[in-house]
């Protein structure tokens, strides 16, 4: 038995005072240091251990078991449901572990609606748990007011169920997965220790060598900030970003309830959630909690949280401010009127909680872009986060993450979405999202106009109506080209229902059917465009890329990129330019990432340099039958069929300015690509704007390049068909060879070339759209996929069908839909259905793989 | 019955302190504010009384217009009404503070014919510590008053109050109307209900600006005092820590 004095002062602790438990000395060196006990680090270090890591350190400038962050005031409670994949199986695993560990009470869960527009959103969210297999079901007010005895029914239309929602002792889940990872022998605790600094090797790529805290400094390679509402702060010390913000989300306990003074343990009723009102109500013991994300956005800085000696509560328990939550007492009191309403119950508990908030909603995860052996794993809720300390471990383990987490990777931050004014600008407007209706296309209001091409003022003038991507104002339809709509007619397709009509237009269609008439312009600015060079750029690119690069000058390849096991990383075209030059351009949402993944794998000595060109480059595409006759118009090249070549690039003069026009298409069409200087791309755009008007020239949006030309061809989009679920067999994407030289992935390729496929991509058409009220209903993507009697699909590997991408056809007068089925029932004609707002929809195969439905034989894009 | 009950707003404090820059005041930029600890405890009894005898409970505060927070507190647990004596949030020494009390309790006579029949405090106010204003009310009210007081009981006969003091307990028979201030352990003080913060939330507020006036008393500036180192001990693990654990718990008297 020892005993060991510890201060909970941090400067009496500062020059290696004994400190943690029962560790007769502090560890001077470390395999990985690990900041923050919150239920992240906790579950980080136990997965690390399971792994095999030793010597792992644990540090939290709080005491054990609850050092004061995020998890120690937790609501603790996990509803399955979510419409992000990722977050939706992180949540999966992480209650699988809770489980596993004994922390887990299956309370169910139910969410109410006080609005016709939310029981629409109810149906929505119900086919998303169809897809994903998660228990739920609509019931009546009364059949929630059996199962929450004190929630009036008359306020409410319906509740969506959750059988399988539960709640978790967080707290006591770290503890014991500190104490495993302990058993193991893998790891020393130091609690009541402050980080005071991380040092960075400054020869090179700067990487952490050394952490420094109030109990002595540790030597280590590898850092990983697991701190929450912190993780800005600590990042800082490395120089190097974790954007989020912590933010107040305010909640009170509310007892002694006497209808609660019979249960056992924790919870005896469901969670309810009031989605309408932005709050919720779960029984924790004898009192009644209720949380909101009603009130005003109350952003805090992490300098601003007071220490644990400061903090009267906790650090992140911070001072309630009535005045916020006033409005939600009166909400609440009407729903639970009795429990709520008993003036012998009070308010003895009151917080101004801090949680963290990132710009997208997403968690950040992996080695930092700007340090290396710098990890972060923040801003999680407790229904990810063992989840996410898993999914990270084995990252760092050099495994891929069984759980794709792509979507969550610190790389995909532009540097503009790290400054503090976007990330608080983001989490102010998405704070009172938390339980809202919110449409998949939906645009944010504020920070807009952040990027804007050279044609900015141009679209404009066209009534370009703006949606943003990576910062950039991409014009998605114009209203200049509403005219068309009596052209087309019923061919715009227009659509009845207001959910589908949102963030929409029928001039996208009318926009479609105009460019395959006569030729269409479209603003690319969005585009990332970088520059590998160097004797060894072939060869680094080779390495990453599926497709033969070793091509000849000013060919264009289309290719993607691989992980270790074949699953997609990237998907993007690469121009060899010269011998050592090659530009490889990618799409700006996976700009950053994709910019990394090429850094991370080009040779140590130099001998290769990207160079990210994206603001020097402004991109314009010009497609259509017209689009030879409108590009031979403006330029004194050569541009016929013969001359310039499908698959081909080269710089050519264009109103007296020298690009670079690439001839491959996304929409199906004779076209190009065509690069210029950005400060030219005002001049180039007028010029073939204007050539093009004897044509049948119109601008066309976004919403024809992604989605209706894209999938009238049946081409695949990165992060919709292709995932690191799923490999090129499956996507339809082999090529009929294999190059010769190595790749990342090609092991597992070759493998999957040699198997039968579980999946096959398809595209789908559907049969009818008649709802049960009559309207016609089109679906917008994320529906499960099922058959015709409504039967769940899954493929041998766990995988269940759903509509990965979903859109008009204009050309063939469909919607059409893609997505993967079991490739025994990849046949075409097969009959399936698709549930969309909770009702059937008959749909059929239409192709199984990647013919084309519109062209199939590609005479368009060649001719 | 009715009865004044006076709470004063100050920083709701639970660990370090900290100053501001210049060293003249507590840094309340993180920190929510509440009543004095033993006001909420006065705010209780009060309370208790009326609901047995009836009557009203005017909770009152001197300070900045957020103190109406603190009002609302009142209120939220069962007081009737409330007046802000209405500063610039400049601190008000304890003779001024009294005078701007007795006056409101002067007016209230005058215009009801009644007196407040008991007025109560706290033993003192959490922040400045001065002890002073219940004593200086009486005395300008020419009230009787006993301050510390752990237990009351108000009857037909008048207050029957108790203090202890040194091991010595004091009990203090007062006539109505009497000033008494309390101490915290004299009752423990209700949450407010929902029902309660939603009548706080509507309640009228009744402001009255006193004036100013020139105190005699002058800060300097404030010292945090240094605190105590407090030792964790860890006394082992498992069923091998319970023989010091046994062994603490003797010394401290638990075990016997």
């Amino acid at each position: 038995m020892s005993q060991t004095t510890r201060d909970t002062t941090p400067d009496a602790t500062a020059g290696g005072a004994q400190e943690g438990v029962a560790a007769a000395r502090p560890s001077t060196s470390a395999r990985a240091v690990i900041i923050g006990a919150g239920i992240v680090g906790n579950s980080l270090a136990y997965h690390l251990a399971r792994l095999g890591w030793r010597d792992l350190v644990l540090v939290d400038k709080g005491p054990m078991p609850n050092p004061g962050g995020s998890t120690g005031h937790a609501s603790n409670f996990i509803f399955p449901i979510d419409y992000s994949k990722m977050m939706l199986e992180l949540t999966a695993d992480s209650t699988a572990q809770y489980k596993e560990l004994g922390v887990h009470i299956e309370s169910g869960g139910i969410e109410v609606a006080r609005t016709k527009e939310r029981e629409e959103e109810f149906r929505r969210r119900l086919s998303v748990a169809k897809a994903w297999g998660i228990e739920a079901e609509i019931i009546s007010p009364r059949a929630v007011a059996e199962l929450v005895p004190y929630l009036d029914p008359d306020v409410i239309l319906s509740g969506l169920h959750f059988p399988t929602c539960g709640v978790v002792d967080s707290l006591r889940a770290g503890t014991i997965m500190r104490e495993r990872a302990q058993g193991l022998g893998a790891l020393e605790v130091r609690a009541n220790t402050e980080v005071l600094g991380i040092e960075t090797g400054a020869s090179g790529h700067r990487h952490v060598r050394r952490v420094r805290t109030t109990s002595g400094d540790i030597e280590t390679g590898i850092v990983v900030i697991c701190c929450g509402v912190w993780s800005p702060r600590i990042a800082t010390m490395a120089g190097a970003h974790i954007p989020l913000t912590p933010i107040v989300h305010q909640m009170i306990s509310v007892g002694p309830i006497p209808l609660f003074a019979g249960t056992v343990g924790e919870i005896g009723y469901p969670i309810v959630r009031d989605v309408d009102t932005n709050m919720y109500e779960r029984q924790h013991g004898g009192d009644i909690e209720v949380g909101s994300y009603a009130h005003r956005p109350i952003i805090v800085h992490p300098d601003q949280i007071p220490s644990n000696e400061e903090a009267s509560l906790s650090p992140t328990e911070m001072p309630f401010t009535k005045e916020d939550f006033d409005p939600q007492l009166a909400q609440a009191l009407e729903l639970m009127p009795e429990l709520l309403g008993d003036e012998r119950v009070g308010i003895r508990y009151a917080i101004n909680g801090l949680i963290s908030i990132t710009p997208d909603g997403h968690p950040v995860l992996g080695e930092s872009p700007e340090v290396g052996g710098l990890w972060s794993a923040a801003a999680s809720w407790i229904k990810e986060g063992p989840g996410i300390g898993r999914a990270v471990a084995e990252w760092m383990n050099g495994d891929k993450p069984e759980i794709d987490i792509h979507e969550a990777d610190i790389d995909r931050f532009y540097p503009f979405q790290t400054t503090d004014r976007h990330v608080v600008s983001r989490a102010s407007e998405s704070f009172n999202k938390m339980y809202g209706i919110v449409h998949p296309a939906e645009q944010w209001a504020d920070e807009r106009e952040i990027r804007l091409s050279p044609m900015h003022q141009a679209t404009r003038d066209r009534g370009a109506v703006f949606f943003q991507t990576a910062g950039w104002e991409r014009p998605s339809w114009y209203e200049s080209n509403s005219l068309l709509l009596d052209r087309y007619g019923a061919r715009v397709m227009p659509r009845e229902a207001e959910w589908e009509s949102r963030w929409w237009s029928p001039i996208i269609n009318a926009e479609h059917l105009a460019m395959r008439d006569g030729c269409g312009l479209v603003d690319l600015s969005a585009f990332a465009v970088l520059d590998v060079t160097g004797p060894r750029a072939l060869d680094s690119l080779q390495n990453l890329a599926v497709a033969q690069l070793d091509v000849a000058d000013g060919r264009v390849v289309y290719t993607s990129f691989l992980d270790e096991l074949g699953g997609f990383v990237a998907d993007l075209t690469v121009m060899r330019l010269s011998g050592d030059h090659f530009r490889v351009v990618t799409g700006g949402a996976g700009g950053m990432t994709d910019r990394q993944w090429i850094v991370d794998h080009l040779p140590a000595d130099g001998s290769a340099q990207l160079a990210d060109l994206t603001s020097a480059w402004t991109t314009i595409g010009l497609w259509g039958p017209n689009a030879r006759r409108t590009l031979a118009a403006t330029t004194p090249d050569d541009v016929s069929h013969e001359a310039f070549p499908f698959g081909t690039c080269a710089n050519i003069e264009i109103a007296g300015v020298v690009g670079l026009a690439s001839r491959i298409s996304y929409v199906g069409e004779l076209g190009w690509e065509i690069y210029v200087p950005f400060e030219q791309g005002a001049r180039v755009w007028a010029a073939l704007y204007d050539a093009g008007q004897a044509y049948g020239l119109v601008p066309v949006g976004i919403g024809v390049y992604g989605t209706t030309g894209r999938l009238e061809k049946g081409y695949r989009a990165f992060g919709n068909e292709l995932t690191a679920d799923y490999n090129l067999v499956e996507a339809g994407m082999t090529r009929p060879s294999v190059k010769a030289q190595e790749f990342i992935g090609k092991r597992a390729y070759l493998l999957q070339r040699d198997q039968p496929a579980t999946a096959t991509l398809c595209s789908f058409v559907v049969d009818d759209h008649t709802a049960s009220d009559g309207r016609k209903r089109y679906m917008l993507g994320g529906e499960p996929i099922v058959s015709a009697t409504g039967e769940r699909i899954v493929d041998k590997k766990g995988r269940p069908s759903y509509v990965t991408s979903a859109g008009s056809a204009p050309s063939l007068g469909q919607h059409i839909l893609l997505g993967y089925l079991p490739s025994e029932l990849a046949v075409v004609g097969n009959r399936l259905s698709v549930e969309y707002m909770s009702e059937r929809f008959p749909v059929t195969v239409a192709v199984a793989g990647s013919t084309p439905l519109f062209d199939p034989d590609n005479v368009r894009v060649r001719s | 019955m009715d009865i004044l009950v006076c709470i004063k707003r100050v920083p709701m404090v639970g660990g370090r302190i900290s100053l501001t820059p210049d060293g003249r005041g507590v840094d309340t930029e993180m920190l929510g504010f509440t009543m004095s600890p033993h006001e909420e405890c006065a705010v209780e009894a009060a309370v208790r009384l009326v609901e047995r005898d009836g009557g009203s409970v005017t909770a009152l505060t001197l300070g900045p217009p957020e103190a109406t927070d603190q009002l609302r507190d009142a209120i939220a647990v069962g007081a009737n009404a409330a007046i802000l004596l209405k500063t610039d949030g400049r601190e008000w020494g304890p003779t001024a503070t009294a005078a701007a009390i007795t006056a409101v309790a002067e007016q209230h006579q005058a215009q009801t014919g009644r007196p407040y029949d008991l007025l109560l405090f706290g033993n003192e106010a959490a922040d400045t510590g001065d002890y002073q204003v219940a004593v200086r009310v009486a005395h300008l009210l020419g009230h009787p008053c006993a301050t510390g007081i752990k237990q009351l009981e108000v009857d037909v006969h008048g207050v029957h109050a108790r203090r202890e003091y040194r091991g010595v307990t004091e009990l203090f028979e007062l006539p109505l109307p009497a000033v008494l201030s309390v101490k915290e352990g004299i009752n423990l003080p209700r949450y407010p209900s929902l029902p309660g913060r939603m009548r706080a939330k509507k309640a009228q507020i009744d402001e009255v600006d006193p004036e100013w006036q020139g105190d005699g008393l002058k800060l300097d500036g404030l010292r945090v005092p240094i605190s105590e180192r407090r030792q964790a001990a860890i006394l082992g693990h498992g069923v091998e820590a319970v023989p010091a654990l046994v062994d603490l718990l003797e010394r401290l008297g638990v075990l016997s």
